[in-house]
């Protein structure tokens, strides 16, 4: 039995989150980001990935929550979401976690719908909580908040 | 276990990729075969891969594919002992068994298995065939069951090839291009340093690294062959249905280019082919009474020429009725009745592919659905490539196709507006100028610019794009083609022309439609791509009616006033004045000096496919030459010559009566006039025409 799960974990705003080991790929240097006119808020624009050009995502933003204090330098992820590589901005890396398969929790009624989507479930670890990010589901939207985005 | 259907999978995958080749080429054989029903290589080679296709499919234990394959072997083999003789019934038998094998083996990539479809009915039809053909004392026993030696399955492929995983070459040739970045910052970083073995190793790396983005980009490359394979079965089941005849020769279908082109020319071809046949080439009776062959001949050839790939497609048919276009597109409103007097040949006859044209007059079942030619112009265009099309009546017409060797590299113009780099397109792009302020009014409170005393619709890209404006200083506009229509770009700044490797964007961003896609530029950042018509589109400028085309002013028959005769006002070296007549010039165009040749000592430019003399103003009448990098011409026709005349300056085109005073000094010129309050030289055209071509002309050599 499969009980432990392994993920890669980083902070946003002081809250704790976890990817599936295997679909991060590295930390990134974050050089010179092309802006992407018109894209979503939380578009934070294009690298260049060794020759591989990718879309990098602010996960603040797309989480909704404030944006990185300024002088708070934010690091590179970056992961692979439906055969696709994206660059994920995060506040600070943290250490691998192999979480026990009977911690695991689906997200609590009181989370709003739109969060719960992004995050459908928790990790209950000792001391703290571990939030799980749906991935696909964090870069799968697109057009709709282009366009909320834009004002 | 699990490794053992993983095995499975990949012989089965392997045998699916085989056996598609080996029914694009049986198409082929077997339509060449009914030509030369004589040819045993091509038997040979027919009866060897339908062999090979059921040999396998019984192996892997597909029964259906395995019968369908044994009774057209069957039938084969008879043919190849000579037992059978072929005629057109038994050739369309056996194409139908390639398409049963095809719809058979599709079914298998898509689900493993062979799906539920009923191939009975093929397999009758071919027993009935090996039946109703033989001697009724040979027909069981099936002699397929013998196949001799020679014959047996193809032998095993060269160990030289192997086939790759295209999603990998896309990914080598991303890191060669990434390699080349790093290795010009290494250049650079080594040109600091002194150790004197670093320039030998730089050297190296050099040469090693641009060897190595080659070899990847030529692993890309497929020879045309490969979509034309098709072509033969195409033009002969599309002339039976039509009640026509057809035989399709190709020349060059050895010509490589980039893969992904391939798959983008693969429906603009099929469908002028569809055309040529289903329009252009006419029923074996008119044929005969026009006094050709009752076959139609259709030319397929293609080479690589100055960079480029061209295909070209002939067909000895009736060629294109003018009048009609010239009706149709009146009909249509496409053109105005003035424009149509004024129109030459060449340019009806590209009215074809505008869009929503269509000149046959019943809807057939493979063409003239009102989805015409304007959709091949379009496709060939969004890959960089141009169209187009002679066409002599009686005699057939040729469509020309240009495109560029690879697909991934778009010539772009970089540009600046609120910090921020973008590039546009070449394709889009029509001419760069300077802003001047004085010349931006508005309409209602819709931008426009007075150029050349057309109005051209103003699209700011900061405030398109809610960019940081950075002020009005430095500005330039940049006139771009979108659909028919044109409009300015106003732009900060305007840099180099690179040549760049078009990436998608993903989906987070690709909902933006103002962007085609992004690309690496030399210094390593990323750049997005405008999409010129996604732009015109977010500016709400839509290219309608109201956008009209600028070199639509230059054309004759545009003139608003019949009476009066317009006039180009241009600018020599010197300051000197001079006119022309509208209706001699076929275009304003801006020409990099690199572009200009040299031919028989005279200097010329490739220009749509013709070579034009140039002829310079400044040396004409002795004036001072300068050299600038781009040359403004001024493209003349009449009377089927062309040239093109190298300007300084373009100053206006003026509607006016001109009462020109013939005091000629000089046999270039007409006279002079009072264009506009002011003295204006007005050109002998045909004494400047007969310059530019002495040979034909007749003996005037120039300026007194």
């Amino acid at each position: 039995m499969a009980a432990e799960c392994r993920l890669c974990t980083f902070y946003l705003d002081r809250l704790w989150f976890g990817i599936a080991v295997e679909r991060v790929y590295e930390v990134i240097r974050l050089p010179a980001i092309t802006r992407v006119p018109l894209a979503a808020r939380a578009v934070a624009g294009l690298i260049n990935l060794r020759g591989q050009i990718i879309t990098v995502i602010d996960l603040r933003l797309r989480l909704g929550f404030e944006e990185r204090p300024a002088g708070m330098m934010p690091v590179g992820v970056a992961a692979r979401s439906e055969n696709t590589t994206v660059g994920l901005l995060v506040d600070e890396i943290g250490e691998v976690v192999e979480a026990p398969e009977c911690s695991y929790e689906i997200a609590p009624d009181n989370l709003p719908a739109e969060s719960r989507e992004l995050v459908p479930g928790l990790y209950k670890l000792p001391n703290r909580l571990l939030h799980v990010l749906d991935l696909d589901k964090v870069v799968g939207r697109d057009g709709t908040e282009a366009q909320s985005g834009r004002l | 276990m699990s490794t053992a259907t993983g095995g499975m999978e990949e012989i089965v995958k392997e045998f699916l990729a085989e056996s598609a080749e080996g029914l694009d080429r049986l198409d082929r054989n077997l339509v060449e075969l009914e030509r030369d029903p004589k040819s045993h290589e091509r038997l040979g080679e027919i009866f060897r891969a339908v062999h090979t296709i059921k040999g396998s499919s019984g192996m892997l234990g597909y029964p259906k594919l395995e019968s369908v394959a044994h009774a057209g072997e069957s039938l084969l083999s008879g043919l190849r002992d000579g037992k059978l003789a072929l005629h057109p019934a038994l050739t369309s038998g056996l194409l139908s068994m390639v398409d049963a094998l095809r719809g058979l083996l599709n079914e298998i990539e898509r689900t493993g298995g062979e799906g539920c479809g009923d191939y009975t009915s093929v397999v009758r039809v071919l027993e009935e065939l090996l039946r109703n053909s033989v001697a009724p004392a040979t027909v069981m026993g099936g002699p397929a069951d013998v196949p001799s030696d020679k014959l047996q399955a193809a032998p095993v492929a060269s160990v030289t090839k192997i086939r790759v995983d295209v999603g990998l070459l896309d990914r080598m040739m991303d890191l060669a291009s990434e390699l080349v970045l790093a290795r010009n910052q290494t250049l650079q970083c080594i040109s600091s340093q002194t150790d004197s073995r670093l320039p030998g190793v730089a050297q190296r790396l050099k040469r090693v690294t641009t060897d190595m983005q080659e070899a990847v980009m030529k692993a890309r490359l497929q020879p045309i062959g490969s979509v034309w394979n098709r072509f033969h079965r195409l033009a002969r089941d599309l002339a039976l249905s039509c009640g026509k005849e057809v035989t399709v020769e190709m020349e060059g279908s050895e010509t490589e280019l980039d893969r992904g082109l391939i798959e983008a020319i693969r429906d603009p071809l099929t469908h002028i082919l569809r055309n040529a046949i289903d329009h252009g080439i006419e029923t074996p009776e008119h044929r005969t009474q026009a006094g050709k062959t009752a076959a139609g001949h259709l030319h397929l050839r293609a080479f690589h020429l100055a960079g480029r790939v061209h295909v070209e497609i002939t067909d000895d048919g009736a060629g294109i009725n003018l009048e009609r276009v010239r009706q149709r597109a009146l009909e249509r409103g496409l053109i105005t009745p003035e424009e149509a007097t004024g129109m030459g040949e060449r340019q009806l006859a590209k009215l074809v592919f505008s869009p929503g044209f269509s000149t046959a007059e019943k809807v057939t079942n493979f063409s003239g659905r009102g989805v015409g030619l304007d959709v091949v112009k379009t496709n060939i265009e969004r890959i960089g490539g141009v169209v187009d099309l002679q066409s002599v009546a009686g005699q057939g017409t040729t469509v020309e196709i240009k495109i560029p060797l690879t697909l991934a590299i778009l010539p772009a113009l970089i540009v600046s507006s609120g910090g921020q780099r973008f590039a546009i397109p070449q394709v889009n792009l029509v001419e760069v100028a300077r802003l001047d302020a004085r010349f931006v009014e508005q309409v209602y409170r819709a931008p426009v610019y007075r150029l050349r005393d057309q109005l051209l619709p103003l699209c700011f890209l900061d405030r398109e794009l809610h960019l940081e404006s950075s002020g009005a200083e430095g500005r330039y506009v940049a006139v771009l083609q979108a659909g028919a229509g044109q409009f300015g770009l106003v732009v900060d700044a305007v840099s180099d022309t690179e040549e760049m490797v078009v990436k998608p964007l993903g989906k987070e961003v690709g909902s933006v439609t103002c962007f085609a896609g992004a690309a690496i530029l030399g210094d390593g950042q990323v750049v997005l791509i405008l999409d010129v018509a996604g732009l015109a589109q977010l500016a709400g400028i839509v290219a309608g009616s109201r956008v009209q085309p600028l070199k639509q002013a230059t054309e004759p028959g545009s003139s608003r006033e019949r009476a009066a005769q317009s006039w180009l006002v241009f600018r020599g070296t010197a300051g000197s004045r001079f006119a022309l007549p509208l209706s001699a010039v076929a275009r304003l165009e801006e020409i990099p000096a690199e572009r200009i040749e040299c031919s028989a000592g005279r200097e010329v430019v490739q220009y749509r496919g013709e070579i034009v003399p140039l002829l310079r103003v400044s040396r004409l009448f002795h004036e001072p030459e300068q050299d600038p990098e781009l040359l403004p011409v001024v493209v003349l026709r009449e009377s089927g010559l062309s040239a093109g005349l190298v300007v300084d300056r373009i100053e206006d085109i003026v509607e006016q009566f001109v009462d020109v005073r013939r005091d000629h000094w000089c046999d270039l010129l007409e006279g002079s006039a009072v264009i506009q309050e002011r003295v204006a030289d007005v050109l002998n055209l045909k004494n400047v025409l007969a310059v530019a071509r002495p040979p034909t002309g007749s003996a005037a050599d120039g300026s007194a």
